[in-house]
């Protein structure tokens, strides 16, 4: 059915979601809490720094990142001196594009569930002697969990879409870069429609699953996206 | 305000087409052509537009998509691929204007550095880079044409490991513009027109002569502007701005 090359991609593709959902949780969920929360001047910026992906093309965004990892560029340079090298052409360099590429799929769903919570049941709880770890894991996690929920999964599957950028700092090296996303398309460019059929539909059905999940569990829940 | 009411819109609208200008002999032709020709093809419009009436509209895409496209009906009147590949599939699977395919260009490749300064046989044999940045073989002719180089050289194993490969040569020169690569297979029609480029042009010995070539569309059979264009690019005025933009031109 599929050629080992093809399952190399798929696998590749799954590693490089979960890694990038799990780093973005870790990363995502703090600048979602700030921007719930603060009333700061600084909000503002933030917010549209973290929307940029939704608005910029993915190539456009590639084209930076290849030259802000380049040896000469700013993250490049912060690489180098902490002795990891460059990052494009390596799988750490598709997760960190991935980070920015998929932030605003985590940061909004976790936010706007966490302004949905409003203060009340943190100040109870603080009343009642909960510290803020405490209160974040006993109140904040349950109380927001159907936007952490969604935040993974458009997280995940956005990760796992994700071409324009990874054509620009990946390299299509197999079992490096080359994702399935770009398997595809090389099917397509060489005229092997076939292949790529079989790729997509595996592709599709995916999708389709994760959103079909998605917007079952949100129905029971009640919390629409407000992406 | 009467006069403004919705039924008297159409025929404004109508009277105000009816108003753009078109002259007797005026055919408007709309071609398909590989990206990494972009240049060149602006610079073929505009001349030959100066001295034509008619008129071309020019879409840019990669020969893979383009190609897709066509074979769904895309309207196309004349196809200009990077390679010679798909216009013989488009003239065996009868599409085109009969003996209608012809080599309108034929690439160069140059070994090209942003990092390095010189590029010449050494460098590759020397192997101090950390990558080398080639366009994928699979799918760009320019790559497989560096991979018949590295080949000649008996490269291709040593370097193996250090290949990165673009989905295109455009993707390869920003892969080598942006120092991400310190060695790259380009097109000398990418670097021709940069003042201090340091690259080796390779010797044509070390690889397979890269054309590109063009058909006319069937449906483009009796339209005079598709025609008269590909006259214009066999001319010598033609050929020379083809050759100004670092491609050979060997029309017969």
């Amino acid at each position: 059915m599929l050629s080992a090359a093809d399952l190399d991609t798929i696998g590749l593709t799954l590693r490089l979601a979960f890694t990038v959902t799990l780093l973005l949780l870790i990363i995502g969920t703090p600048i979602a809490w700030w921007l719930a929360r603060s009333n700061s001047w600084w909000k503002g910026p933030v917010s549209a720094i973290v929307a940029l992906p939704l608005v910029l093309p993915p190539t456009v965004i590639g084209f930076y990142l290849l030259i802000a990892m380049s040896p000469d560029g700013v993250i490049g340079q912060i690489t180098s001196f902490m002795g990891l090298g460059t990052l494009p052409f390596t799988f750490w360099g598709l997760v960190t594009g991935s980070i920015f590429y998929s932030l605003p799929f985590v940061v909004q769903p976790i936010q706007n569930s966490i302004e949905a919570m409003g203060n009340r049941p943190l100040e109870v709880a603080a009343t009642l002697r909960a510290g803020p770890w405490d209160r974040f894991f006993t109140v904040v996690v349950p109380m927001a969990k159907s936007g952490f929920l969604t935040a993974s999964i458009l997280g995940f599957a956005h990760t796992v879409g994700e071409f324009g950028m990874v054509l620009m700092i990946g390299g299509n090296i197999p079992g490096e870069t080359r994702l399935v996303s770009v398997q595809i398309y090389d099917y397509v460019e060489t005229i092997d429609y076939e292949s790529a059929h079989k790729l997509s539909a595996i592709m599709l059905l995916f999708s389709f699953t994760v959103l079909l999940v998605l917007y079952g569990s949100q129905r029971k829940q009640r919390q629409l996206l407000n992406l | 305000m009467d006069k403004f009411r919705r039924e008297n819109i159409f025929p404004a609208i109508y009277a105000f087409l009816f108003l753009i200008p078109v002259s007797g002999n005026t055919e408007q032709t709309t071609i398909a052509v590989a990206s990494n020709f972009n240049g060149a093809m602006t610079k073929l419009v505009e001349q030959f537009e100066r001295q034509s009436p008619h008129r071309i509209r020019v879409s840019y895409g990669s020969s893979g998509k383009i190609y897709a496209q066509i074979q769904h009906g895309a309207p196309f009147d004349a196809f200009f691929s990077a390679d010679q590949e798909k216009p013989i599939k488009l003239e065996q699977n009868q599409r085109i204007v009969p003996d209608s395919r012809f080599t309108y260009a034929s690439g160069a490749l140059v070994l090209w550095s942003t990092r390095l300064e010189s590029v010449n046989q050494q460098s590759l044999l020397d192997g101090k880079f950390k990558k080398i940045a080639l366009a994928n073989p699979k799918l760009a002719p320019y790559g497989l044409a560096a991979t018949q180089v590295l080949d000649q050289l008996k490269l291709r194993k040593q370097t193996l490991p250090k290949w990165v490969q673009g989905e295109n040569i455009a993707q390869t020169y920003q892969y080598v513009y942006s120092g991400n690569a310190e060695l790259g297979f380009v097109a000398w029609s990418q670097v021709i027109e940069q003042k201090h480029a340091v690259y080796w042009k390779i010797p044509e010995t070390l690889y397979d002569p890269i054309h590109q070539d063009a058909v006319i569309l069937m449906r483009a059979a009796k339209n005079p502007a598709a025609i008269d264009f590909i006259n214009f690019l066999k001319s010598v005025e033609g050929r020379a701005i083809i050759e100004s933009f670092g491609y050979r031109s060997s029309i017969q």
